[in-house]
């Protein structure tokens, strides 16, 4: 059954105020004295589009400071399809999300939703520091769009889920910002719309406060509602999203199993989600200490690879710049799962260079992971540098890299001689004895 | 799965006036709206509700000794505490509420960005709880009243009348200034001077009865003339001068419906600009 039909969805924005620069202090003065009229003028064109500039035709036009942040997107969510929306930051998923909640209008086409809609830009939207928390579950309930009864028959089980019950009647000012978050993702968690919209943005905090939300997507899912997922996160997409939708530059590049269209998203600027090399230095991650310059996934025998034999095993390279010596820099690799799991971190022991500080220059960072380890299936890599007296994080990039584990049936992996589905986040390869009493 | 769950989300053009089965889907919010504004107004502080008394008294005295004593102005030989009460309560209220919700959208911005429920709720909250406060200023008026053994009269029946007529006048100017402060802001800047001004185009701290007549249609086109005229009438038992009221009426009513009009017509850009 459809549940969210989108046609020729496009969005037209006006951006670019530019501050002027004067010459002179006398034509300061004179600005100063035209200054209303422009402004009006300005603050006016803010909103008022002649149909000629840009007209309804999807065209940024950067001269003018129009910009289309949707151009035309068509798709269709059936009930209960969990759909994750993925892409680069500026390609206009919160903008979608927008208008999907209906905060922003569309300037064409149109979306038709059948039942209702909640989204989640934020949590605790419309809290108020001089209410109890008992006040604020009833006020951002019902900006949610909950119904007083419903809060009513739900009111215990929010405070339960808080876990903030001795504070309950205390206002909101005097709670630490994590019960804060707290009761506001409590709330959150318990409305039952048919169509739930969610930002990632939601899931800052601590990794205990993340989960929690992505368990609770989960079971929207599970229950029946359509979900709209927009995030960054990538093994969370794939985790919990079926689908997934694409978004580049205010278009869809692709839609689809969310498996194959994550891969599509980060293969998409080095053709493979093996390798990710930052030729601008302006746009690589670092800091003035070291700045990251390309990350591989390499195969035994040395080649750039996306499928590692299960058996063999592989390296990951770090390439990256010193910019100034002397600090103890400490390269390392985060490694999650298709399900979203972090299944470990590795962190460079090189005996060589222990609390060593390093001298300026490029360097190559490979530690290499043993076959035998990984389950079979899709992994994403988070790589990332801090130096240690103090621990400092001088970039993090995740995902960075993907690749894929295969076991073989040829009988010398864990697997042995078994070729059906087999659980487990690590499948060690371990040494079987059998004896007859 | 019903028809009428289905939302359509369209780029408009078109005029629209108040969707009244969205803001009956929406009432429960609109209470909890309201009720947040008059919770929060008074929290930490120490005279809680009584300020709501507390200002109208001071500015009663205030004119009462400045134009009622010193300058000594005609005010058909009424008592000047009396008379400058009865017109002081229902100002207070106006000038509150028209600031307050003018504002309403930008203090709202947050939320406005972050969540939807009808952008009418923003001023329609102000309005509203700012009746709080001049239920309670309404004491001062029924104690002032009683104080003067002023008796009440028949006039009473037509109370309710002006107080719809004070909030719709209240409401008209707080949509349209707040659609317009959420593009401008010099409207922020603009209120305190032009509510003080406009103190005086009323007939609050002067008898309406010294504009010359041929100036009379003119100055009751202003809905604060009859609101204030009105409120006089009905509490002090004067007789009902209907000339300096239904002008006023119609302005008001004017005021209202071109603000609604206005306020949904540039509601769409409001995320956008702000």
């Amino acid at each position: 059954m459809l549940s969210i039909k989108v046609e020729n969805l496009g969005k037209r924005y006006r951006i670019g105020l530019k501050e002027e620069q004067h010459e002179s202090l006398f034509n300061l003065f004179l600005a100063f004295l035209k200054s209303p009229i422009k402004n009006y003028k300005t603050y006016r064109s803010l909103y008022s589009f002649s149909e000629t500039s840009g007209s309804k035709a999807f065209i940024d036009d950067e001269k003018n400071g129009i910009i289309w942040p949707l151009k035309g997107l068509n798709f269709e969510v059936n009930k209960g399809e969990v759909v994750g929306i993925i892409g680069k930051n500026g390609a206009g998923k919160s903008t979608l999300l927008k208008v999907l909640s209906r905060i922003t209008h569309p300037t064409t086409g149109r979306v038709e939703a059948f039942g209702s809609i909640s989204s989640l830009l934020e949590v605790g939207t419309g809290f108020h520091p001089e209410l109890t928390g008992r006040e604020n579950i009833y006020l951002n309930g019902a900006i949610l769009g909950m119904r007083k009864k419903e809060i009513d028959n739900k009111l215990d089980q929010i405070i339960n889920f808080s876990g903030v019950h001795k504070f309950i009647d205390t206002p909101v000012k005097r709670y630490s910002s994590g019960m804060k978050v707290r009761l506001a993702f409590s709330v959150a968690a318990h409305l039952e719309p048919d169509i739930l919209i969610i930002d990632e943005v939601l899931a800052v905090g601590d990794a205990e406060f993340q989960k929690k939300c992505l368990n609770k997507m989960e079971d929207a899912g599970k229950q029946g509602r359509t979900v709209l997922f927009v995030s960054h996160n990538m093994p969370a997409v794939t985790r919990l999203c079926p689908r997934a939708i694409f978004l580049e530059n205010g278009k869809i590049v692709d839609d689809g199993p969310s498996q194959k269209v994550v891969a599509n998203y980060l293969s998409k600027d080095s053709g493979t989600t093996a390798e990710r090399i930052w030729k601008n230095t302006l746009n690589a991650p670092g800091s003035d200490i070291a700045r990251l310059r390309g990350l591989r996934v390499m195969s035994k025998s040395g080649q750039v690879t996306e499928s590692i034999d299960i058996r063999e095993p592989f390296s990951i390279d770090m390439e990256y710049e010193i910019l100034k010596s002397g600090s103890i820099l400490l390269p390392h690799h985060h490694f999650f799962n298709g399900e979203g799991i972090h299944v470990f971190t590795t962190l460079d022991t090189d005996p060589q260079w222990r609390l060593k500080p390093r001298p300026k220059g490029s360097v190559k960072s490979t530690v290499w992971i043993p076959g035998n380890l990984l389950s079979e299936g899709n992994y994403m890599v988070g790589s990332g540098m801090i130096t240690l007296n103090p621990e400092i994080p001088q970039f993090y990039e995740n995902p960075a890299i993907s690749f894929t584990v295969i076991d073989t049936i040829e009988g010398d992996s864990a697997r042995g001689d078994f070729t059906k589905n087999i659980d487990g986040v690590v499948r060690p390869l371990l040494k079987w004895n059998n004896q007859y009493h | 799965m019903a028809n009428d769950n289905r939302t359509v989300i369209e780029s408009d053009t078109g005029f629209k006036f108040i969707d009244l089965k969205e803001l009956i889907e929406y009432r429960d919010l609109f209470y909890f709206l309201v009720w947040r504004n008059i919770k929060v107004l008074y929290a930490q502080t120490i005279m809680g509700f009584s300020w709501a008394i507390v200002q109208p008294v001071v500015q009663i005295l205030i004119f009462s000794v400045i134009f009622g004593k010193v300058a000594k102005l005609d005010t058909d030989g009424i008592p000047y505490v009396l008379f400058s009460t009865v017109a002081i309560i229902p100002w207070t209220y106006i000038s509150q509420a028209i600031n307050q919700s003018s504002q309403s959208l930008i203090s709202g911005q947050n939320m406005l960005g972050k969540v939807y429920f009808p952008r009418l709720l923003y001023p329609f909250t102000s309005i509203l709880s700012k009746m709080v406060d001049f239920a309670i200023s309404m004491v001062v008026a029924i104690i002032v009243c009683c104080y003067y053994r002023v008796p009440p009269t028949w006039n009473l029946i037509f109370f309710p009348l002006f107080i719809v007529i004070m909030m719709f006048t209240a409401c008209g100017t707080g949509l349209w200034l707040s659609a317009m402060a959420i593009r401008f802001r010099d409207v922020k800047h603009a209120m305190p001077f032009v509510i003080r001004m406009a103190m005086y185009t009323a007939p609050i701290v002067y008898s309406a009865s010294s504009i010359p007549d041929k100036y009379r249609f003119i100055y009751s086109i202003n809905p604060i003339v009859s609101v204030i005229e009105g409120f006089r009438s009905c509490l002090l038992g004067t007789s009902l001068s209907w000339g300096f009221i239904w002008p006023g009426i119609i302005t008001s009513m004017a005021l209202f419906i071109s603000g609604v009009f206005y306020f949904r017509r540039l509601e769409r850009i409001f995320v956008d600009v702000i």
